[in-house]
């Protein structure tokens, strides 16, 4: 009975994928070594991609993709009603992500040439945030997300307590790594203006940094063109490589170095 | 038997991506049966118009996650080939070694994970973590495995890093490789072996159904093709990966968000299957003797043995992968850098077998080297109307069983196909015209 008891108390916790590829939802499954434990701590009530089961209502709740018909704007308000807390997971749920590239297009151009005379049989609105349309309580950015960022706003949340959410650019976490800077090696990089939280995982791997986690919350802007001028690249430039995970979150910085 | 049946399966579970099973029998007549693909559009292409082609690897990774490599890898031949990028062999090593990771991943995680629970009559893994633990145990160790490939040699399993046109832009170390080979010739095969052990247990459960059909995949006359080859139709023969347009004929259904294709009949199928079908010869042994041991002979012709083959490519897998680190391992890893000078810039076309079968990537580019055209052809999408096609053919033979068990086998064809639905819907051909 005690025993029973116990475990009706364990956070009821559920997975819910939107517009997205699922590779969100695929780190989850990741986590092998970690996984049993999991399913210690809390009760798994909904997660369509892996399970049959379904459930009333949800302790947590993430969310994964954006939200791009009209089904989807009302399961996003379905799911809002019966959660406690609702956590946007990955980019596409935190900021449109790359899906919002084609609100870049005039959305009946995308759809005619996509489906020709056929557009109308499948509804599309441009791609937008869950934040769009209902409170979101806490946000796990990058595209993917971060596994180690989930895990430990996972972990505080079931433990009822707050997780903590870096504000600061992906450049503190790729000095720490002892990287060499991506713009002194002559390549584009978005680190100095971009979220950290990453470990700066591109920069450490050769590559630049593609934005996928979104702006700091006060980006140095003037100060992030001059340095970009410094080492070759336009604005223009900037603008594009930005508009890859950032199309939403960007719009009203459109304007970039125009003043 | 002149009985009315309908079944509407809303968002079948247990498969990527978002579908409906739609069944309708009136008097004993079928009038309906088909899988509707209900997965929002993406809109991939429009993203990549004017795009660099440093980005679009970038870009088409995340059409899928959990084929986020084999959406880079084909992203990158075809901007390689239309480019006029040369790589070098211990770049093609490496990225079969990806290849075998993410395929062998995929699959584990498909038949050990999402298909399994059919076979003992649960809802999900969940319950067996209780009632089979040590199996659960070793299949996330298999995929954990084939997560470290992937995080080692390209920087992150899910949405690769390091693999850029023309090479690497961090190459893994020696002491990494020989890890991995270790783990692989050992711990990896020894888990692979005993979940297959188990699955061989249970194949009673997998339904009895036959329908032949056309099997699509690449075929390389040197090896099991999963990197490069040519196209193969049991039907047809073999055709240059160039020609795939008259190969995959894609039309538009209205039950639907992905488009439907076909070649020599009204469908054709992709995916371990049709691979075992069309190159079984050039299986590595431990795979042969595994395909006998779970009654898997080529040519088969029953859609719900795709689980089958898929397990015994992830030994399979394993198995070359041992061989191809040992190849590196002999010669030393040489630190190269990408070639990413371009010679000439036009049209490219990619193809490799990724876990679902053949996936194909066109890509046009500008003098600037900015993408003005792409088209992307799925495995899932190319398997929609084979689905529909056995699902015509199933239903009547299974018509006197009770809805629940017709359902069940339903859901369970579906599974086999391991469809992966966002993948079909999020690459649509878009040429937008200026």
């Amino acid at each position: 009975m005690s025993a029973r008891k116990q475990k009706k108390q364990k956070p009821k916790v559920a997975f819910f994928d939107f517009t997205s590829c699922e590779g969100c939802q695929l780190n989850k499954l990741n986590f092998e070594n970690e996984l049993l434990d999991f399913l210690e701590l809390v009760d798994i009530v909904e997660f369509r991609e892996a399970m049959d089961d379904k459930a009333d209502e949800y302790d947590i709740a993430f969310i994964e993709g954006s939200i791009t018909t009209p089904t989807c704007v009302e399961r996003i308000y379905d799911i809002r009603r019966r959660s406690k807390i609702l956590v946007a997971l990955g980019q596409c749920a935190v900021s449109g992500g790359i899906n919002a590239m084609k609100n870049n297009f005039p959305l009946d151009q995308v759809q005619e040439t996509v489906y020709g005379k056929d557009k109308y049989l499948f509804p599309s609105m441009p791609a937008l945030p869950v934040r769009a349309f209902v409170k979101v309580d806490y946000e796990v950015r990058g595209c993917p997300m971060s596994p180690p960022e989930y895990l430990h706003v996972f972990k505080s949340l079931v433990l009822g307590r707050t997780p903590e959410i870096k504000d600061y650019a992906v450049c503190v976490e790729c000095k720490l790594k002892e990287n060499e800077c991506v713009l002194e090696k002559g390549m584009f990089c978005l680190g100095p203006i971009t979220r950290a939280g990453c470990d700066a995982i591109c920069p450490s791997n050769g590559q630049y940094c593609t934005g996928c986690r979104g702006p700091v919350s006060n980006i140095n802007k003037n100060g992030a063109i001059e340095m970009l001028k410094q080492h070759g690249f336009s604005v223009e430039e900037a603008i594009k490589r930005m508009n890859l995970f950032n199309t939403n979150e960007f719009e009203k910085e459109l304007n970039w170095g125009k003043q | 038997m002149s009985r009315d049946l309908s079944i509407n399966v809303h968002h079948i579970t247990r498969v990527e991506g978002h579908g409906n099973i739609v069944v309708d029998v009136k008097n004993g007549v079928l009038k309906r049966a088909y899988l509707n693909i209900v997965e929002p559009p993406r809109f991939f292409e429009a993203m990549l118009k004017g795009r660099n082609f440093h980005e679009a690897a970038i870009i088409t990774s995340r059409i899928c996650g959990i084929c986020s490599l084999g959406h880079q890898m084909t992203s990158l031949k075809a901007t390689e080939a239309a480019l006029g990028l040369e790589v070098s062999e211990q770049t093609v090593i490496l990225r079969k070694i990806l290849v075998h990771g993410a395929t062998f991943q995929s699959n584990v995680l498909h038949a050990l994970f999402l298909a399994a629970p059919d076979f003992l009559n649960v809802g999900s893994v969940f319950p067996l973590v209780h009632t089979h633990k040590d199996v659960v145990q070793a299949a996330l160790r298999l995929k954990h495995l084939a997560n470290e490939i992937g995080a080692l040699i390209s920087g992150r399993a899910v949405h690769p890093i390091s693999i850029v046109p023309g090479g690497f832009t961090k190459l893994p170390s020696e002491k990494d490789l020989t890890y991995l080979r270790d783990k692989l010739a050992n711990e990896g095969m020894k888990d692979a072996m005993f979940a297959i052990d188990i699955l061989a247990t249970l194949a009673d459960q997998i339904p009895e159904f036959y329908r032949e059909t056309e099997y699509i995949s690449l075929y390389n006359d040197k090896e099991y093709a999963f990197y490069d080859g040519l196209i193969c139709s049991s039907d047809a023969g073999l055709f240059p990966v160039e020609e795939y347009e008259s190969v995959t004929n894609e039309f538009i259904v209205a039950h639907s968000t992905s488009k439907h294709t076909k070649f020599n009949r009204s469908s054709y199928m992709v995916g371990a299957l049709a691979r075992f079908n069309n190159s079984y010869e050039l299986l590595r042994p431990k795979a042969k003797e595994v395909a006998a041991k779970l009654g898997l002979q080529a040519p088969n012709y029953n859609p719900y043995m795709n689980t089958v083959a898929q397990m015994v490519e992830v030994v399979h897998c394993i198995e070359d992968s041992i061989e191809l680190l040992d190849v590196l391992l002999q010669r030393g890893i040489k630190n190269e850098k990408p070639n990413q000078e371009p010679t000439r810039y036009g049209r490219g076309i990619a193809a490799t077998e990724v876990p679902r079968g053949i996936l194909f990537h066109d890509y046009t580019y500008n003098r600037k080297g900015q993408i003005e055209h792409a088209n992307c052809i799925i495995p899932t999408g190319q398997n929609l109307a084979n689905i529909d096609d056995d699902m015509r053919k199933l239903v009547p033979e299974i018509i006197h069983e009770s809805k629940q068990e017709i359902t069940k086998k339903l859901e369970m064809l579906v599974r086999a196909y391991d469809p992966c639905i966002s993948c079909s819907v999020h690459m649509l051909d878009v040429q937008f015209e200026e």
